[in-house]
């Protein structure tokens, strides 16, 4: 399959993404430019972490807006699957891919850090390859990572199965301790209704090679590997659309 | 003409800047202060034109960008 990932001006780790892709997961990577609405006929969109327009603003604010954010919100619609790593996350919440918000880490302070994440469903295209319940070592890095939603939202988000990944503390349970940045219900990372869009503070990019720590992120990469061969675009299509 | 535009949180959004100025001010003997939260100020330069009409955009510069409908409100006011 092709996965295509985003370069916004900022973004700093796009080139990790492409790398474990490529050399990692072992399928095929192509960079797409943030002033070039083509999406080169990939199966998958991958918004990377780092700082696009500075964070000026908000983060994401303004990236929301580039050219190639018009083609991969089109292609989101359509059921096309995307992966919103960390200011991705950012940008998709700022261009409605996603409910809710990010905003500045409770304790003020840039955390960079290995993180516990449950998972908490494994019934999307990003973790049917993982167990219901296990917990991943990925790690993060961001000042701007706590994720807020009003009541009603934050009510729908959890009743409708659309958290996909929850901090967990040392024994795997969802505490204050185990909240590295104030986020809300402890919530680390969220699919749209549809479940194409996923959405995720910490980085799986940065968890898939064993020689440089682990490699618990590779799971993620190869459900969608395996959704796309068993053409869960279509499915997705069909589903109600929507953040 | 000039037009400001105020972008505040919402209520209960957790504001963790406000809550440490609060807590600096405090520190600096200003006990009185009761809660800070803490919001942006745009200044914007126009095009002299209709008010009516100018105001109508700056709705929607602050609807589109300016303001995060999810965590944030917004005020603008024409000031010349």
């Amino acid at each position: 399959m092709r996965w295509g990932v985003v370069t916004f001006p900022g973004s700093n780790d796009d080139h990790d993404a492409l790398h474990a892709i490529a050399h990692a997961l072992g399928e095929e990577a192509v960079a797409l430019w943030h002033k070039d609405r083509d999406l080169k006929q990939v199966d998958a969109v991958l918004l990377p972490g780092g700082f696009s327009y500075g964070d000026y603003l908000r983060c994401g604010a303004m990236a929301r807006f580039s050219p190639v954010m018009a083609s991969v919100v089109d292609f989101a619609r359509a059921g096309g699957l995307v992966m919103a790593i960390c200011n991705g996350f950012q940008i998709a919440c700022e261009a409605g891919l996603l409910p809710g918000a990010l905003i500045r880490n409770r304790a003020l302070k840039f955390i960079c850090a290995d993180a516990q994440v449950r998972v908490e469903n494994v019934e999307t295209p990003f973790t049917n390859q993982c167990t219901k319940g296990e917990v991943l070592t990925i790690p993060i890095k961001h000042g701007e990572g706590c994720y807020v939603a009003d009541e009603s939202t934050l009510a729908e988000i959890e009743d409708n199965g659309q958290v996909v990944f929850r901090y967990v503390d040392a024994s795997g349970r969802a505490t204050a301790q185990g909240n590295p940045n104030g986020s809300l219900n402890n919530i680390a990372g969220i699919v749209n209704r549809s479940r194409n869009v996923l959405g995720m503070m910490p980085h799986p990019e940065h968890a898939t090679e064993r020689l440089l720590g682990n490699e618990d992120g590779l799971k993620l990469f190869r459900s969608v590997v395996d959704a796309v061969r068993s053409g869960a675009r279509e499915r997705a299509a069909s589903l109600v659309p929507g953040p | 003409m000039r037009a400001h535009v105020y972008v505040t949180l919402k209520r209960g959004v957790l504001d963790p800047q406000g809550k440490a100025i609060e807590h600096s001010l405090h520190s600096l003997g200003f006990g009185e202060v009761e809660e800070v939260r803490l919001g942006k100020f745009v200044d914007l330069q126009l095009r002299e034109g209709d008010r009516d009409a100018a105001g109508k955009r700056l709705e929607e510069m602050c609807r589109q960008l300016l303001a995060n409908g999810v965590i944030e409100d917004y005020r603008y006011e024409i000031v010349g």
